[in-house]
């Protein structure tokens, strides 16, 4: 199953749309809560990062039984060291970012605390591309 | 001079609705909501800091009245989400907080007082 959302970056009043209608999507699924959380949450965060800091971005989602796939790739300035980015409280983020409750330097880690995989790819000056996987519960 | 002993009140769950009533905060949406138990508190401005959280059953408290703490809420799985400071929350931010069943409650009183009134009655810190 797969479905895709565009994003538009700085528009911070719709940022979470998405996230909000593959939450609903996995409920109907009945995806487990604990798995839905990990997966919005990550979905969430990244959405928000292209919002701060892109021009336009688009969201891919694939959901088989075992994982769900989320790939983000963003027109935008890139991201030129990506283990700095990915440390704790580094944030490049704009006041009217920060005013919006985000740019604290916890995004890309929270990423990666939520998924199994998260693999990051990224250009100065043209944008970012950003895997994440998350592995379903199978009891 | 002797101290007195500092107690820790008795952790308990509360739902909602008694929440609401301890807080004596205005109920913006989801009366029918009232019922869902809260057993932890979290006091923050930054939404980041909410998103690292994996604890059910959680009270949001806030000054951050944008509807990003809405969306915050609705992917942490928060139930009800407390405006402290008199904030006010917009058509837009209730709107997308029915469709997600939360409860959005507006305080007049400081972080500081809402955290005080709900930490006495046995609501616990996250960590």
């Amino acid at each position: 199953m797969q479905f895709e959302f565009n994003i538009e970056g700085g528009d911070f009043t719709n940022a979470g749309t998405a996230s909000s209608q593959v939450k609903k999507i996995l409920k109907q699924l009945n995806v487990l809560p604990t798995d839905i959380k990990r997966i919005v949450v990550s979905l969430y965060e990244a959405e928000v990062n292209v919002v701060a800091h892109a021009y336009r971005g688009n969201i891919l989602v694939e959901i088989s039984p075992e994982k769900v796939v989320l790939i983000l790739t963003d027109e935008g300035p890139g991201i030129p060291d990506i283990s700095q980015a990915m440390q704790s409280g580094y944030s490049t983020a704009s006041p009217h970012v920060r005013e919006m409750g985000f740019g604290a330097g916890m995004g890309l880690p929270n990423i990666q605390k939520n998924a199994d995989d998260l693999k990051i790819e990224s250009e100065v000056g043209k944008g970012t591309r950003l895997e994440i996987i998350i592995n379903l519960y199978k009891p | 001079m002797e101290f007195e002993p500092y107690t820790i009140a008795k952790s308990s769950q509360m739902n909602i609705g008694t929440l609401s009533g301890l807080l004596t905060a205005q109920i913006v949406c989801n009366n029918d909501q009232l019922h869902r138990e809260i057993e932890y508190g979290f006091a923050s401005d930054l939404m980041s800091d909410v998103l690292t959280l994996d604890t059910d059953k959680v009270v949001l408290l806030t000054g951050l009245a944008n509807i990003q703490a809405i969306r915050t809420a609705e992917m942490s799985d928060i139930s009800c989400v407390v405006f402290v400071r008199n904030k006010k929350a917009s058509a837009e931010m209730i709107r997308v907080a029915q469709e997600s069943g939360i409860v959005l409650l507006e305080f007049t009183g400081t972080m500081f007082k809402a955290v005080s009134i709900l930490s006495q009655a046995g609501i616990k810190p996250v960590y």
